[in-house]
């Protein structure tokens, strides 16, 4: 029995939340431009929390079940980072208060700067952007505004990996650039040939995913930046994979010269069915004077007596700002609280053992499902989800198979360079007793798909609906309650 | 921390690789690179972390210490206990972008309701998944106009009166293309309300953007607004802040083709600036230009009423470089607790809150105009914000509004030159008549010297 929706549970004269009777004298309301009607539905305080906690229920989380999607870091969000988040002088800052009455805030974003400059090896980090892809827009503008500001106005192309996120090609075309895709060789590696014929005098970037979206670390990668650099390109690095890499490598060390970090993903802070995310970014030392403002700085250095005052400053060369007021602060906060917990050590060994899960479950995959590129992988590992001898099953079949067993599925048809690419991503939060369920139960599915390929096509038959008609969805286009069908 | 492994899993898991130890899995980085020291201090436990945070937290004094009297952007409301609890959910709170339809039921019609809320809310037909915040939503608007002329119009009408910081972001997002934007520079003219830019709109035009309340807090009808916009074949494009539609006009009944607006004022605490929420809704002819995720309602295959993410087909992650944003994640959670808030008031809840902001402000600024040498700036119906004259430097007053614990109005000052001596003050229901009052008597104090 499918949930209401709210205007269905409306009825006339319900109210949730009531205010305080006016304890001033009334005004009067002007006498045009008054709304009349106002449509809005109409419940008890209850109505509500049943609807919205029932509608929790229809949903699959990470706090319910393992959640391997590839590239996206799964992992266990603590449940303290929602506690700090929420201390009273943290949530009901007003974001243009004096910054004399916001030291403590200041003092945690100035050290969350630090932190993500020594992590990466960068000499700059604006915490602004709101989420990955604002990251890499970010990153991008900044690397266009470096080549401007040289007047070296004919670089305009960036490359991409055929294996990179959709969001790379998406922002570079956003940021007025010219995309030029590269193919990946036979191991996965950025194949330098074909870089090598693009580095020429409108090369502007390169956009690197390093470990790439096959999971894999590039082992080029030096070679990579120097032939890009010496065409008089920079190299952005999308840091959506950074959880193989904490206290691994420093990306800022390999000459990667400005890279988003994804603290939804590395750094713990909840997905939330779809954001809010955050996307600071780090540059290397030419970049810094092109970073948004404004930054967190010391203003007045401190002595004896007196701390040092923390306040803004705005980089010279900035390319603006990406948004308003100072990022989100609310995210900082949790990130901030899963780095003080885990200590410079407590991260190396976060990318050991997501490194470590991931080759553990390819270890126990490789015999049943096919791997393209098969080597030691990072934090994540792409199979394919399809076999020659049994006909018409798909990776979206084995998917939502998965779902009769209780498990999410991996991230499917992604990478575009596999065919029916199965993305998995374990994460370091997962024990071993859960990975060996997990692997035991898709060598099954190889099974089912083998003998009883039907299981697979019905699948799911548990899950709250089963397979949702996409082509009605966008043919009738029904995106609001009320407005059967909005184009017919 | 949060790593399960025991050391015999740990080496079981080792042999099964086939490698000996943890550093055997990172051949592949270069060595001279491999294992940095990271300079970053130790760890500490859950307690030791929480008592960190807490001495960072109380070193602040914020709208629970200190009378607000500030806004600009961001608004100090009442948020039900209802609105956290439901956010909190770890169904809610740690699920995915719900790309499995079949696992994410809850998050996709809850983005459906938001969609048919912030719809009803704004007048519009359709409204996107949100974006990251008020200012980003009028740029993708402007992105979104550009597109749909395909290049060909190149003007863009920002209203001075459109926050500052929206017309910096939307300047930031634009580098690459030809776009002209006009209206906001030296030949704005501040006071008027939107007849000044009716002359700035031509066949060139591809958007003009404007405020509802606008940046000082004034409330316009934009329909005449919309009339000359569209005669000339432009688009218009209202930023709003949703507490005011409690009590206006939704720019949808004005002619709106555009929506957007900074969404924190629903239920979302203030956060120091963040995460907030970008609403966006437009007119459905516009519905495959629009940037952002989309829930739409379909049915599944026993049948059953069932959501979905719809029209994927304009977005990056099939379009890549031809879609016109690159945006992913938005803001779920936030457009989330908006929706439960929006839930929670209802019809009646909205207009009760919106008048009720609308009184004390009132209120206030009556009060103020009672002292000498202060003034109100403009003489135009406005919302819960408006714009004070004073006889000194804001930050003076406002250091010794700070002394009698009062947070003091936003310096106009700093964004417009014209403005030195300006205080853009808000008042909305957390704003009691002891405070006002106060408020007005600490100003008088100010006004004597």
């Amino acid at each position: 029995m499918a949930e209401p929706l709210l205007c269905d549970l409306s009825a006339p004269g319900r109210q949730g939340v009531r205010f305080p009777e006016p304890d001033v004298p009334l005004s009067s309301l002007p006498t045009e431009l008054l709304r009349q009607e106002l449509p809005m539905p109409e419940l008890s305080e209850m109505d509500v929390v049943r609807h919205f906690t029932r509608l929790s229920q229809l949903n699959y989380s990470i706090d319910t079940g393992y959640y391997p999607l590839g590239s996206c870091t799964m992992k266990y969000n603590p449940k303290v980072n929602e506690e700090t988040a929420r201390l009273p002088g943290f949530a009901w800052a007003h974001p243009l208060q004096p910054i004399e009455t916001v030291q403590g805030i200041l003092v945690l974003m100035h050290q969350m700067q630090e932190w993500l400059k020594e992590i990466g090896g960068f000499a700059g980090v604006t915490l602004q952007p709101a989420a990955g892809a604002h990251g890499e827009l970010t990153g991008v503008l900044i690397i266009r505004a470096y080549h401007q500001s040289r007047n070296d106005t004919k670089r305009d192309k960036i490359l991409i990996p055929d294996s990179a996120h959709g969001t790379n090609p998406a922002t570079s075309a956003m940021s007025g650039m010219r995309v030029v895709e590269l193919k990946s060789d036979s191991r996965g590696n950025v194949d330098l040939q074909a870089l090598k014929a693009e580095c020429d005098d409108t090369l502007a970037g390169l956009m690197l995913t390093n470990p790439n979206t096959l999971g894999l670390f590039d082992e080029n990668v030096e070679e990579v930046v120097r032939l890009v650099h010496e065409a008089g390109g920079l190299v952005y690095g999308d840091g959506a994979n950074m959880n193989a890499l904490l206290g691994v490598v420093r990306p800022g060390d390999l000459g990667i010269d400005v890279l988003h970090y994804n603290l939804h993903k590395t750094f713990s802070t909840p997905h939330g069915g779809g954001g809010p995310g955050a996307g600071p970014v780090g540059v290397c030392s030419k970049l810094v004077d092109f970073l948004p403002g404004p930054l967190v700085d010391v203003i007045e250095e401190g002595d004896d007596e007196m701390p040092p005052l923390y306040g803004f400053i705005d980089p010279p060369k900035s390319i603006g700002r990406v948004k308003s007021f100072h990022g989100h602060f609310g995210m900082i906060v949790r990130a901030y609280t899963y780095m003080l917990m885990n200590g410079g050590n407590g991260l190396r060994k976060v990318a050991e053992f997501a490194v470590l899960n991931a080759n553990y479950l390819l270890a126990r995959l490789r015999d049943t499902y096919h791997v393209p590129y098969d080597r030691i992988c990072m934090h994540e590992f792409v199979m394919e989800g399809r076999w020659d001898d049994a006909p018409g099953v798909q990776a979206l079949d084995i998917s939502k198979r998965l779902m009769d067993y209780k498990f999410h599925p991996p991230t499917n048809y992604f990478p575009l360079i596999v065919h029916e690419a199965l993305m998995i991503e374990p994460t370091e939060t997962e024990n071993k007793e859960t990975l060996d369920a997990f692997a035991d139960v898709l060598i099954k599915i190889a099974e089912e798909a083998h003998n009883e390929p039907q299981l697979l096509k019905e699948a799911p038959h548990i899950t709250p609906v089963g397979r949702v008609d996409e082509v009605k969805a966008a043919k009738d286009l029904a995106l609001c309650c009320g407005v059967a069908a909005l184009e017919k | 921390m949060f790593i399960p492994h025991t050391d015999a899993d740990r080496e079981a898991m080792l042999r099964t690789i086939g490698v000996n130890k943890l550093e055997d899995l990172f051949q592949a980085i270069p060595a001279g690179h491999r294992f940095p020291k990271l300079d970053l201090p130790p760890a500490i436990t859950e307690m030791e972390a929480v008592g960190e945070l807490q001495g960072l937290a109380m070193a602040n004094e914020t709208s629970r210490d200190l009378a607000c009297f500030l806004g600009a952007g961001a608004y100090n409301h009442f948020v039900p206990a209802a609105v956290d609890a439901i956010i909190r959910r770890g169904e809610f709170m740690t699920a995915y972008t719900p790309y499995q339809p079949e696992l994410a039921q809850g998050t996709l019609q809850a983005i459906f309701e938001y969609q048919s809320l912030v719809a009803a809310l704004t007048g519009m037909e359709v409204c996107n998944a949100s974006h990251y915040d008020g200012a980003t939503a009028v740029a993708e608007a402007v992105n979104m106009a550009y597109a749909n002329f395909r290049g060909k119009r190149s003007k863009v009408v920002l209203s001075p009166a459109l926050n500052p910081q929206y017309r910096q972001v939307v300047r930031t997002y634009t580098p690459g293309s030809n776009i002209l934007f006009v209206g906001d520079g030296r030949e704005g003219n501040l006071q008027s309300g939107p007849q000044s830019l009716f002359s700035l709109i031509d066949n060139n035009t591809a958007l003009v953007v404007v405020q509802y309340p606008d940046f000082f807090g004034r409330v316009y009808d934009y329909t005449e607004l919309a009339r000359i916009t569209h005669e000339a074949g432009a688009l218009l494009c209202v930023s709003i802040n949703p507490i005011a539609l409690g009590l206006f006009t939704p720019p949808g009944y004005m002619g709106a083709d555009i929506v957007t607006g900074e969404g924190q004022p629903l239920g979302i605490p203030l956060s120091f600036g963040g995460p907030y929420l970008g609403l966006f809704a437009t007119r459905k002819e516009y519905v495959r230009k629009m940037s952002g995720r989309l829930a739409g309602e379909s049915v599944d295959n026993r049948g059953q009423r069932a959501y979905v993410l719809t029209l994927t087909a304009r977005e990056q992650h099939i379009r890549r470089e031809r879609a016109t944003s690159n945006i992913c994640t938005n803001q779920g959670l936030m457009a989330l607790a908006s929706a439960v808030y929006m839930s929670l008031l209802g019809e009646h809840g909205l207009r009760q809150l919106a008048q009720l902001n609308y009184h004390k402000a009132h209120y206030a600024a009556k009060q103020i105009t009672s002292i000498p040498g202060y003034s109100l700036w403009s003489k135009d119906t406005f919302f819960n914000e408006f714009v004070v004259v004073c006889p000194d430097p804001v930050s003076d007053i406002n250091d010794h509004l700070l002394d009698h614990n009062i947070l003091g109005g936003y310096d106009l000052g700093q964004d417009y030159p014209d403005l030195a001596n300006h205080m853009l003050v808000a008042v909305t229901e957390m704003n009691t008549r002891d405070e006002i009052d106060t408020f007005i008597e600490v100003l008088s104090e100010v006004s004597h010297g």
